[in-house]
């Protein structure tokens, strides 16, 4: 999936992929699309939460030997 | 979006595994646009006390509980396993190596989230502790009221 900005949360546990979505979701222009990279598995129930709870709409999960990738479009302020 | 959803925490515990619950789930919810609360009481003050110390409290049992109950964030134990200091020391290490962040390194976080930090006065009050014993972060001192005020708008409430 194409992306317009990426975030590295590789090594990173709950809640530090979270956090760092929700300030970096702050540089994006409305109707660009996050991609979020970790290894944490948690990302992936997590962030379908997060884009509910925030309005922000979930594209969907791609992983590849070990390393998740999640996209989140952003679609609100 | 309206109004915030709300949630509040009363932090009555000063054990490092249940302070480190209580800002996993509070800096989580602010990243998730929810207005966060975190009370502090009793053992949970430590959690917020300064890691310098100071604190000048009137009367012997006073000056000996708050000598004997130091708290600041880096002096939090666990709540099973310490051996000592041991075990806690061995658990800070195990967060430093997976590049976890340390309860001093969450309270800044949270605050800079927007995060609002309160001590309960009673046990300030019975305990001998002003707001001077307090890190800067932390915004206010309150009663239960308060703490009643924003639990009843809240829609999640957790004590911890």
């Amino acid at each position: 999936m194409k992306a317009d900005q990426s975030l590295d949360c590789v090594g990173l546990y709950c809640p530090m992929p979270i956090v760092k979505t929700a300030e970096k979701i702050k540089e994006l222009k409305p109707g660009e699309v996050l991609e979020v990279v970790a290894d944490d598995k948690g990302i992936m129930q997590d962030m379908p939460a997060w884009c509910q709870a925030t309005g922000q709409e979930f594209l969907g999960t791609e992983e590849k030997g070990g390393e998740i990738k999640v996209y989140v479009k952003k679609t609100r302020q | 979006m309206a109004e915030k959803e709300k949630l509040t925490i009363v932090m009555f515990s000063g054990n490092l595994d249940q302070a480190l619950a209580g800002f996993i789930i509070a800096t989580t919810a602010a990243s998730m646009g929810m207005a966060v609360s975190i009370f502090f009481t009793f053992w949970g003050l430590n959690i917020i006390k300064k890691n310098e110390g100071g604190i000048k409290s009137q009367g012997l049992m006073r000056k000996m509980l708050n000598f004997m109950n130091r708290g600041g964030s880096k002096r939090l134990k666990l709540s099973r396993f310490n051996m000592l200091g041991l075990g806690t020391a061995m658990m800070k290490r195990l967060m430093k190596e997976a590049n976890y962040p340390s309860i001093d390194e969450f309270i800044t976080m949270a605050h800079q989230m927007g995060v609002k930090l309160i001590a309960c006065t009673t046990t300030c009050g019975i305990m001998g502790l002003e707001e001077g014993s307090f890190r800067s972060e932390v915004e206010s001192l309150a009663g239960a009221a308060y703490f009643l005020g924003e639990a009843r708008e809240s829609k999640t409430t957790l004590f911890i």
